[in-house]
């Protein structure tokens, strides 16, 4: 295929972001759509930033709901990852290397929770997992389990939504890779799974990274599927995107403090993994 | 030839994206343009959602009673309603689900003098085989029956606080569901044994869920103000709507969903 000639100077740019060979005049066409797209994306959070009640902020940051609503995000986005990692990874491992009847079926269908609206990923799954559900019914008479309205409800809810961002970015990393390793770890007698654990998961690692915090941040902005599936109940199912909701209804000033505080630490954490390991070599 | 192809296919979702949004941007300052201009032909309602079903029927029969004219709905959560009204959105009338609510418009000195309408009180839900034998309110504080209750901000979860406190009880719900409509629908599939929502949602459900009345409802009873707006851009048929609301007519069409006259 491609990957001999196109992928040796993809990888070096992400080596170097920034410091390109290419200098010269910056063109127009391109610089006034990117600071307008940029200005897009960052002006709605400005607004937040002068709409906030500053004077009270303190008082409001410190109610306990506050605190654990922020606490049971950070838990089930993590969580939600994990399992995403677990299944996601060798999923996309599937997609990439192993040609099957109905592929692109399969590839389609992995995106399915992308298009959904979450609210009726919410419902989907209320269909498969809830009380009465398919699949519901029989982990309630069978082990007792009951998945709508626990934290374990919001961990499946988010990581329905957000494992199509891990199974893409994997997916697309796994492609873009140099093949040639993993022919020649074969021709050295490695079975497929020691190479899939000592060539391509190190090759691809950068990918998976990128793909992990992807799909944490949708995990931890998640709300449709997660009130829909899991219901809202302070300190059990209540992250912090449905107490913004909630607040919302009453106290605009609090959903704006509440909005904040899960920026401001999402923001602080994705910076920080960017720096660290998304860009890294 | 083929990349190529799918390359552009590629960026569709986002050209039409882009389109529909300059749709949305330029439809509303040329509505309220033809309103201004003397043709006041459409009426802009914005009315909470447990009110969707007999307000659609209402604005039918106002547009065959005013030839010519529109009625136009917005249904929601009358707490967001009242944000949209106070943040300059173009309404000619308000019903909310609540005084508190309507409280934030009057506060706001963009409309004056509402009157309750309808009021409606509310029920037990169950599924229709009612799996844990609820039959009074009481049955709800049995930690083995699952109930799903409004939040407390919205109107339908602080009607259920008061009904609760009224007779005493104390019940620990699975979840504080986000309006009526979604607690409703933890009924209808099941997983919950019961809740609390209006008798109004039980009526439009068309028999997916039973209601069982409870005497407590009476200490809890929601009242429905409505009001035009203070700058109404279609001026008097607004007058004109809120008038078909509170005659014979309307009356009949709400007491026929389960709304109780004020």
């Amino acid at each position: 295929m491609t990957t001999t000639t196109s992928t040796a100077p993809a990888r070096r740019r992400d080596r170097d972001p920034g410091q390109g060979a290419v200098t010269g005049r910056l063109p127009w066409v391109l610089l006034v759509p990117a600071l307008l797209g940029l200005g897009f994306l960052v002006l709605p959070l400005a607004g937040l930033l002068v709409r906030a009640p500053w004077s009270t902020l303190g008082t409001r940051l410190a109610e306990p709901q506050v605190l654990e609503a922020l606490r049971l995000s950070l838990v089930t986005a993590t969580l939600a990852t994990a399992v995403c990692l677990l299944l996601g990874v060798p999923l996309a491992w599937l997609l990439a290397r192993v040609t099957f009847p109905g592929r692109r079926l399969v590839r389609a269908l992995v995106t399915v929770p992308l298009v959904l609206p979450p609210v009726v990923g919410g419902v989907a799954l209320l269909l498969v997992f809830g009380r009465r559900g398919l699949a519901g019914q029989w982990l309630e008479a069978a082990f007792g389990i009951t998945l709508p309205f626990t934290t374990v409800g919001v961990v499946v809810a988010e990581a329905f939504v957000a494992m199509p961002f891990l199974v893409i970015s994997v997916e697309g990393a796994l492609r873009a890779a140099d093949q040639r390793f993993e022919e020649a770890a074969a021709t050295l007698g490695a079975s497929r799974l020691v190479i899939f654990r000592r060539v391509t998961l190190p090759l691809v690692a950068p990918g998976i990274v990128a793909g992990a915090v992807l799909c944490w941040a949708r995990a931890l902005g998640e709300f449709g599927a997660t009130i829909t599936f899991a219901g809202n109940f302070p300190g059990r199912t209540q992250t912090m995107p449905l107490a913004v909701y909630l607040a919302l209804e009453t106290e605009p000033e609090a959903a704006i403090v509440l909005s904040l505080v899960l920026l401001a630490v999402s923001v602080i954490i994705l910076a920080g993994l960017r720096d660290r390991w998304v860009t890294a070599p | 030839m083929f990349r190529r192809l799918s390359r552009w296919a590629a960026a569709l979702p986002l050209a039409l994206v882009l389109a529909g949004a300059a749709g949305c941007g330029s439809s509303d300052p040329a509505a309220s343009a033809g309103a201004s201009a003397g043709g006041t032909t459409t009426v802009t309602v914005f009315a909470a959602a447990s009110l969707t079903g007999t307000f659609t029927e209402l604005g039918k029969a106002f547009e065959t009673a005013n030839p010519g004219t529109t009625v136009r709905f917005n249904f929601g959560s009358s707490a967001t309603l009242a944000q949209q009204i106070t943040q300059g959105a173009p309404a000619d009338v308000f019903a909310a689900a609540s005084p508190a609510t309507m409280k934030t418009v009057t506060d706001a000195s963009l409309a004056a003098a509402p009157t309750t309408f309808v009021r409606n009180k509310l029920v037990i839900a169950v599924p229709t085989d009612n799996p844990a034998k609820v039959d009074e309110l009481k049955d709800l504080t049995d930690p083995k029956v699952k109930v799903a209750l409004c939040a407390e901000q919205v109107p339908c979860g602080a009607a259920a606080v008061k009904a609760l406190d009224a007779a005493g009880l104390t019940v620990k719900p699975v979840t504080l569901e986000q309006d009526v409509k979604a607690t409703l629908t933890k009924v209808e599939l099941g997983e919950v044994d019961a809740a609390l929502v209006y008798k109004t949602d039980v009526i439009a459900s068309g028999g997916k869920v039973q209601g069982i009345t409870f005497p407590e409802a009476d200490k809890a009873i929601n009242d429905y103000p409505i009001a035009t707006l203070a700058k109404a851009p279609a001026g008097d048929l607004a007058k004109r709507f809120v008038d078909l609301v509170l005659s014979q007519q309307g009356k009949d069409v709400l007491t026929k969903a389960g709304f109780e006259a004020p």
